[in-house]
C-alpha cells in the first residue's frame, strides 16, 4: 500500500513537530520534517505530499502576534506553492500556532491563499496562558478530518491567544451556514457553558473551524496530544475505555485524514 | 572606561502605535487596571495598552501602509497609528502623546534589546522592504482618570517599569533610544599589579569588580612577577571569572576548619574538600553501574534505555531574579536548558522543573525593604518568566514547588531543572589542536557583564544601579533554533566537543574546553549586537543563547551551512592548539595571554573556619486547639501548602506529548500530584519520574536533618507514585548565605554530612550539583539572611508507565493504609510555622529501617495492590488525607486511635506531625489480605475507609468525632489563596 505522505512543516519556534509526526505514524501515514526556510528555496518539494500539517509552537516566537510572521511567510513567499498544493485533492491541518497561522494567512476560512483575513485568534479573555484539558462538541460539519468522532471528545488546550473572533456578525452567520464550525468546547455534559469550560472565551464557543470543502481544518486544542489513553488526566482512575485499544480521543482524526487521501491516491 | 561618542544623522524616525478596535477588550489592560486599584489608586477609569515600534530609514508611503496592515498588528481587533516624527532636540512632548488621559511610554533602555526588534526587520523583508535602520520598541499605557504626579510615579514605579531594563521614553529622550550614541572601542589597558602592596590590590580588585580576595590577588601578583610583566585587564577578568565562587566552588572545594558543638560535646577537625567526602564519596562508594557520567560533565547522566541515557540538572538563578524576576528566570531557564544541550555531544531537552523560595505574598508594604520589589511583583514576575521560555522551547515544565518565608524577601530563590536524553554513543567529548572553536547562537553584547562575579557577592539595595548589566532578557526563539540545529548536527556528527556559554562567558567555554591544550582566539571574529564592544566585553559577556563547540577542521563548511540553513550564526573565532595556553588576538595585536595551568589550578585555597551548635531542643507546645477542623483548613490554605494551579497551568506542561502522570491529577485534574511521569519516547514503555524534596525550616533546627530529609522525601514522592527505590539518582542545590561567617559555613558542613548518610542508606547516589552562596541582603546596617535551603531534584526510571499510580481518592468502600510510625516530631512542621512557633524536635529517619519501608511500599504498589497512594509530608495525616479525598471527589472517615505512634496523646499533633517516611494508600477491600502480607515487618494500619457521602469525618483518640467537614470545604480552602492569580 502506498503511504500517505505528510509534510510537518517546521519553522522556527516550532515545537509540536514530533509528536505530531508521532500522532500521523500512529495513523499510517509517513510523516517527514519539511522546513519553511528549505521550502521557501525550493517551493516545489510541496508537491511530494498529499498532507500538509502546520503544528503547534510559536513560531518566531509569536512575535508581532501569534503566528503572523509565518502566515506571511506563508501569504507572501509561498503563496504559489500553497494555491497548487491546494488545487489537488490534497489536505491541511493547522493546531493551535498552525490554525493561528491559516487564520492569520486567510486561507482559514476561506480556502484561499493571501485572502482578506476574516476571522482571528487573540489573547484569551482570562489573559494568561492556560494548559487545561476541554471537552469539545461536534454539529453538522463538513470538515474532513472530524467525520466519525464521538459526539464529544476530550482534548488539551495550551494557549494565550486562542479566542476566536470574526470580523463581524455575518461572517460568523456564513460559517455555521456552511457547515465550517468542525468542534465547539462544552462542558463534561455537552452543553455550551462559560469558562473554564470555553477556556479563552472564544465567540460561539468556537474550537476549530474548516473551508468551505471540509480539507483545510485548523484547532486551538492538540489531537496529537491524546493519540494514547496514557496521556489522558483521569487514566489512572478510569483505565482505557472499552473497544479503544489504549487509543486516544485525538487519533481518529489523524486517521481520518490519512484515510481519506488514502482512498484517493 | 573612557569612550568617545560617535555621531549618528538619524534625525527622524516612524513611530506605529497599535491600538485596540473598539468592542475588543484587552485582557492584559483590565489586569493592569485591577493591580493599579490594589495600590489603593482608584480613580483610573480605563487602561489601554499599546505596543509601539519605532523605526528609522526610509520608507515610502505604500510601505508604510504595508507595515500597518500586513505586519504590525491584527487587523480584527487592532489598528495601527503612524506618523514620522523628528528626533531634534526641539521636539516637543505633545508630538508623541496627543491623546486625552495620562501616556506613560515605557521602553528598554539602550543596550537592553528586545528580540522582537529583529522579527520586525525580518517579517519587513518578507513583505519586500529592506529599508530599515533600527527598530526599538516600548509598550504605550493610556491611563483615562484623574491621576496626581505622584500617583504616576507610584504606578511606574511598582508596576511599569523596572529601572533596571526599562525607562520611561519621552519626547526629550527619544533620540538617545532611537539612536544611541555608540561607544568607541578603547585601547588595551594594563594594570599596575607588579609594586602594588595589600592595600592596593585590594583596591585593583574592587575598582574592577574582579570580585578577587587579597590570597587570589597576591597569586596572580605572584603569577605576573614570574612572566616578568604587567597583566592586561582582559586577563584579570579572564581569572576572575574563572576563579569565581560560581566557577570554582572554593567554599565546597576549600578546606574547613568545622567545629561540631553537640550536647556540649565540642569535636573539631579539618575537612579537605567537603565536596568529594561528602556528596561525591557517597556516588563513588555506592558504585551503581547505572550512573553513566557524575560530576565532570554539564548534567549528570544515568542509564535509561537501550538507545538513551537521561541527564539532569538543576541550577539556580537567585540575583538577577530579585532585581529583575522576568529576566532572571528567563534567562535561569535558558541557562540550565543549555547545560543540557552540553551534555556529552548534546541532549536532547525533554522536561523542566522549577522550585522558587519568596517572600508570602500578603507581605505588608512597610516590611519590603528599599530597593526590593514586592513578593507579589518577584513571584509573578518569576513565574512569567519561567512561562515564556519553557513554552516557547516546546520543554514540558512537569515538577515543581513553591515555599515561602518573610527571609527570602530581598533574595528569592529561583532553582531551574532540565532533563534530558543523550544517545548512547554521544558520550564522549573530545578537544584536540586543530580543531576549530566555533561559537553559536546569539550575539555577543554587552548583556551580563560581571555575572559570574556578582553573583558571588552578596546583594545590597545599590545593587540595582551597579548591576543593569548583569541583567538580561532571553530569547528562547534564538535558543530553540539552536537546540534544532545542535541536535541535527549532533546526529551528524559534525563535532567533537560542546559547552554552554554559561557565567563568564567566552573566557569561562574556551578556557574550560581548551584546558588541556591551549587555544587561541580572535575576538574580532565574534558576531556582534553591536559596534563598539571592547576586546575584553567581547571575552567575558555572558550574553545569552551560545553554545561553544570544538569542530573538526574538515567538518567546519559542513557544520556552519547547517546551522546557516537553520537561521543560526555559527562562527569560527580561532583554533584549539597544544600550546598551553590561552592566547587572546583581536584584530591581529596580541591582547591577551594566559598559562591554562595557572588559569585552571593557580587558584590558591583559603582555610576558613565552621561550626555548629546544636540548638537546645524546646518543645514550646501551643494549647490544643478547640476546632480541628478550622486548623486544618487554615493549614491547606497556608501558602506553602495550597494549590500552584495558577503556576502549573501557565507552564504549557503536556507538550512533546510525554506526559503521563501530570501535575495535576484527579476527578477534577486539580489534586496535587507527588511526581511528575513523562514517557520521554513514545511508543516505549520506559518513563522517568522526576521529584524534588525542600523543607528549609528543617534546617533552621538541624540541617543535617533537613539534608537528609528532603533525600528521603524525593525518593518517597517517586515510590508513591510507583516508581522504583533501586534506580533513583538525586542532584543537590545548596543555597546559603554568606559562608565566611562560621555559622552559615557550619550548617553547610553539617547539611553535606546529612547527604552522604541518606545517599548511603538509600543507595542514590549524587550525579550532579550546584551551591549558590553569598544569598543575603544588605540595606543599611541590616543584613538578612536566607535560610539555608538545600533541594533535592530526584529521578528515577520507570520501567512500564502502565504501572503509574496517582494519589486522588478512586472510590468509596476502599480502605485507606498509613504506612510508617508517626512520632510526636513538630519541629519545623506548616503546623507550628502557621502558628508563628520556631523549634520544636525535627523529624528524624530511621536510615536503617527507612529504606525497607520504601522497598516494602514500592512492592505492593507494583502488584498492583493500591490503587492512590500520597505521601505524608507537610501538613502530616490531617493535610494529605484531605488532599486525597477532595481530589478523588468522595468521603473519608479516619479513626486517628489507629495510627501507629509513639508517645502522642493529642489529636493534633497526630494530625500534624511531619515524620518521615509515611504514605497513605488507597487499598480495594479483595486485595486487603495481599496488601498486608506484601507490607509485614512494617508500621501499617488500615486507619479509614472512603465512604459516598462527601465528608471528611476523624475520630480522635477519645473516640469521639473531631473534625467533620465537607470535601468541597477543604477544596475551596485548598484553593482559596492564589484563585485570583
Amino acid at each position: 500500500m502506498t503511504k500517505v505522505k505528510v509534510a510537518v512543516l517546521k519553522g522556527p519556534g516550532t515545537n509540536c513537530d514530533t509528536e505530531t509526526a508521532h500522532a500521523f505514524e500512529l495513523a499510517g501515514a509517513e510523516p517527514r520534517t519539511v522546513w519553511v526556510q528549505e521550502l521557501r528555496e525550493n517551493p516545489k518539494a510541496l508537491e511530494d505530499y498529499q498532507i500538509l500539517a502546520i503544528p503547534g509552537g510559536f513560531s518566531y516566537g509569536d512575535d508581532l502576534g501569534a503566528g503572523k510572521l509565518l502566515a506571511n511567510q506563508l501569504a507572501f513567499r509561498l503563496n504559489d506553492a500553497l494555491v497548487a498544493f491546494l488545487r489537488g485533492q490534497k489536505l491541511v491541518i493547522g493546531i493551535c500556532n498552525g490554525f493561528q497561522v491559516l487564520v492569520k494567512s486567510g486561507i482559514l476560512p476561506s480556502g484561499q491563499v493571501g485572502a482578506p483575513q476574516e476571522t482571528t485568534l487573540t489573547v484569551n479573555d482570562s489573559g494568561k496562558f492556560e494548559d487545561r484539558w476541554v471537552y469539545l462538541r461536534q454539529e453538522f460539519n463538513v470538515c474532513v478530518w472530524t467525520q466519525g468522532l464521538e459526539e464529544m471528545v476530550e482534548l488539551p488546550v495550551a494557549h494565550g491567544e486562542g479566542k476566536f473572533v470574526t470580523k463581524d456578525q455575518t461572517v460568523l452567520e456564513q460559517l455555521l451556514g456552511y457547515g465550517q464550525i468542525a468542534f465547539h468546547y462544552c462542558d463534561s455534559q455537552g452543553s455550551e457553558a462559560g469558562y473554564p469550560w470555553n477556556p479563552n472565551g472564544s465567540f460561539g464557543g468556537i474550537a476549530g473551524i474548516c473551508d468551505p470543502s471540509g480539507r483545510i481544518f485548523g484547532l486551538m486544542p492538540h489531537p496529537e496530544r491524546h493519540v494514547s489513553v496514557h496521556q489522558h488526566p483521569r487514566w489512572t482512575r478510569e483505565g482505557p475505555r472499552e473497544g479503544r485499544a489504549g487509543e486516544g480521543d485525538g487519533l481518529q482524526i489523524f486517521k481520518n485524514g490519512v484515510a481519506w487521501v488514502r482512498k484517493r491516491l | 572606561m573612557g569612550a568617545d561618542s560617535v555621531k549618528t544623522d538619524v534625525k527622524t524616525c516612524w513611530r506605529f502605535v497599535v491600538r485596540h478596535r473598539e468592542g475588543f477588550v484587552d485582557a492584559q489592560a483590565a489586569g493592569l487596571k485591577g493591580d493599579i486599584a490594589d495600590l489603593g489608586i482608584r480613580s483610573v477609569e480605563n487602561v489601554e495598552i499599546s505596543p509601539v515600534y519605532y523605526c528609522t530609514g526610509s520608507l515610502k508611503a505604500e510601505q508604510v501602509n504595508l507595515l500597518q496592515e500586513k505586519l504590525l498588528c491584527d487587523p480584527i481587533t487592532q489598528h495601527v497609528e503612524c506618523r514620522e516624527i523628528s528626533l531634534s532636540s526641539g521636539a516637543s512632548g505633545k508630538e508623541l502623546h496627543s491623546l486625552k488621559g495620562t501616556s506613560i511610554e515605557v521602553g528598554f533602555r539602550p543596550g537592553v534589546r528586545d528580540p522582537v526588534e529583529d522579527s520586525l526587520k525580518n517579517g519587513a523583508a518578507v513583505l519586500g522592504i529592506q529599508t530599515i535602520g533600527a527598530v526599538h520598541t516600548a509598550v504605550l499605557y493610556t491611563l483615562a482618570g484623574n491621576l496626581s504626579p505622584r500617583d504616576i510615579e507610584r504606578i511606574c514605579e511598582k508596576l511599569l517599569v523596572n529601572p533596571t531594563i526599562q525607562m520611561v521614553i519621552t519626547a526629550e529622550n527619544l533620540r538617545q533610544v532611537v539612536a544611541p550614541l555608540q561607544a568607541a572601542p578603547m585601547a588595551i589597558e594594563t594594570v599596575h599589579l607588579l609594586q602594588a602592596n595589600d592595600t592596593v590590590l585590594q583596591r585593583i580588585s574592587l575598582d574592577h569588580q574582579l570580585s578577587l580576595n587579597l590570597e587570589e590577588m597576591k597569586a596572580v601578583q605572584a603569577y605576573y612577577r614570574s612572566e616578568g610583566r604587567e597583566p592586561a585587564l582582559i586577563e584579570l577578568e579572564t581569572i576572575a571569572q574563572t576563579w569565581s565562587e560560581h566557577c570554582k566552588h572554593k567554599t565546597f572545594r576549600g578546606p574547613i576548619v568545622y567545629t561540631e558543638e553537640v550536647d556540649g560535646k565540642t569535636e573539631k577537625r579539618v575537612i579537605n574538600d567537603l565536596l568529594k567526602t561528602t556528596i561525591m564519596k557517597a556516588t563513588e562508594e555506592l558504585a551503581k553501574p547505572w550512573c553513566i557520567s557524575v560530576f565532570s560533565d554539564n548534567s549528570g547522566v544515568i542509564a535509561f534505555d537501550d538507545q538513551y541515557h537521561a541527564c539532569f540538572k538543576v541550577e539556580t538563578h537567585n540575583h538577577p531574579s530579585a532585581l529583575e524576576p522576568f529576566g532572571g528566570a528567563n534567562t535561569g531557564i535558558g541557562g540550565v536548558i543549555r547545560d543540557i544541550l552540553g551534555t556529552g555531544l548534546g541532549a536532547k531537552p525533554v522536561a523542566s522543573t522549577d522550585v522558587f523560595c519568596f517572600a508570602p505574598p500578603d507581605l505588608p508594604s512597610d516590611r519590603v525593604p528599599p530597593g526590593v520589589l514586592h513578593p507579589r511583583r518577584v513571584i509573578k514576575g518569576v513565574v512569567s518568566g519561567v512561562r515564556d521560555y519553557g513554552n516557547k522551547m516546546g520543554i514540558p515544565t512537569v515538577n515543581g514547588a513553591v515555599l515561602f518565608d518573610e527571609r527570602f524577601v530581598g533574595n528569592p530563590l529561583v532553582y531551574c531543572g532540565n532533563v534530558g536524553l543523550l544517545p548512547k554513543d554521544k558520550v564522549a567529548k573530545k578537544v584536540e589542536p586543530g580543531m576549530a572553536v566555533v561559537v553559536a547562537g546569539g550575539r555577543t553584547g554587552r548583556d551580563g557583564i560581571h555575572g559570574a562575579t556578582f553573583s558571588s557577592l552578596a546583594l545590597t539595595h545599590e545593587s540595582e544601579v551597579l548591576s543593569s548589566t548583569a541583567v538580561q532578557i532571553g530569547d528562547p526563539i534564538t535558543e530553540k533554533k539552536l537546540t534544532d540545529a545542535l541536535l541535527e548536527a549532533q546526529a551528524k556528527g559534525l563535532y567533537s566537543s560542546v559547552t554552554d556559554c554559561g557565567a563568564g562567558g567566552l573566557s569561562s567555554a574556551v578556557g574550560e574546553m581548551g584546558s588541556d591544550c591551549g587555544a587561541q582566539i580572535d575576538l574580532e571574529k565574534a558576531p556582534l549586537k553591536y559596534a563598539g564592544l571592547t576586546p575584553a566585553e567581547i571575552w567575558i559577556s555572558e550574553s545569552q543563547e551560545r553554545m561553544i563547540f570544538a569542530v573538526p577542521q574538515e567538518n567546519l563548511e559542513k557544520l556552519t551551512a547547517l546551522f546557516k540553513s537553520r537561521d543560526v550564526e555559527a562562527v569560527a573565532i580561532g583554533t584549539f592548539t597544544d600550546s598551553g595556553r590561552l592566547e587572546l588576538f583581536y584584530k591581529g595585536n596580541r591582547v591577551g595571554e594566559l598559562k591554562m595551568g595557572f588559569l585552571h589550578h593557580g587558584v590558591p585555597k583559603v582555610l576558613r573556619p565552621a561550626r555548629w551548635v546544636s540548638p537546645r531542643v524546646k518543645e514550646l507546645q501551643p494549647s490544643q486547639p478547640a476546632d480541628l477542623a478550622a486548623v486544618l483548613l487554615n493549614l491547606l490554605s497556608w501558602w506553602d501548602t495550597c494549590s500552584k494551579e495558577w503556576i502549573i497551568r501557565c507552564y504549557d506542561h503536556e507538550v512533546q506529548g510525554g506526559s503521563v502522570l501530570k501535575p495535576l491529577v484527579g476527578a477534577q485534574h486539580q489534586g496535587p500530584s507527588d511526581a511528575a511521569v513523562i514517557n520521554p519516547r513514545l511508543g516505549s514503555p520506559k518513563g522517568l519520574v522526576l521529584s524534588n524534596g525542600i523543607n528549609f525550616r528543617y534546617g533552621d533546627i538541624d540541617p543535617y536533618w533537613m539534608a537528609v530529609l528532603a533525600i528521603e522525601e524525593a525518593i518517597r514522592q517517586i515510590v508513591a507514585v510507583g516508581g522504583s527505590p533501586d534506580q533513583i539518582a538525586v542532584l543537590d542545590n545548596f543555597c546559603w548565605g554568606d559562608p565566611t561567617r562560621v555559622e552559615v559555613l557550619g550548617s553547610l558542613v553539617r547539611a553535606s554530612f546529612g547527604c552522604y548518610d541518606a545517599a548511603k542508606a538509600f543507595g542514590t547516589p549524587f550525579i550532579s550539583g550546584k551551591d549558590s552562596l553569598h544569598n543575603e541582603y544588605r540595606t543599611g546596617e541590616k543584613t538578612i539572611q536566607i535560610p539555608g535551603t538545600l533541594l533535592i531534584s530526584a529521578i528515577g526510571v520507570i520501567s512500564d508507565i502502565k504501572r503509574v499510580v496517582s494519589m486522588d481518592a478512586k472510590k468509596a468502600g476502599n480502605a485507606l493504609y498509613i504506612v510508617g510510625l508517626t512520632k510526636s516530631e513538630m519541629g519545623g512542621s506548616s503546623y507550628y510555622a502557621s502558628l508563628g512557633i520556631a523549634g520544636g524536635s525535627v523529624p528524624q529517619v530511621d536510615l536503617k529501617r527507612a529504606p525497607e519501608l520504601l522497598k516494602a511500599v514500592s512492592g505492593a504498589i507494583g502488584q498492583g495492590l493500591v490503587v492512590s497512594a500520597h505521601d505524608c509530608s507537610e501538613g502530616g495525616i490531617g493535610v494529605a488525607a484531605a488532599e486525597m479525598a477532595f481530589s478523588g471527589k468522595i468521603g473519608l472517615s479516619l479513626d486517628l486511635r489507629r495510627v501507629p505512634q509513639q508517645g502522642i496523646q493529642r489529636d493534633d499533633l497526630l494530625l500534624f506531625a511531619e515524620s518521615a517516611s509515611r504514605f497513605l494508600l488507597e487499598v480495594p477491600p479483595d486485595k486487603e489480605e495481599a496488601f498486608r502480607k506484601a507490607l509485614q515487618g512494617v508500621p501499617v494500619d488500615r486507619i479509614g475507609q472512603f465512604e459516598k457521602s462527601p465528608l471528611l469525618r476523624v475520630t480522635g483518640l477519645a473516640g469521639t468525632p473531631v473534625i467533620e467537614t465537607t470535601v468541597e470545604a477543604l477544596q475551596e480552602a485548598w484553593q482559596r489563596p492564589f484563585k485570583d492569580w
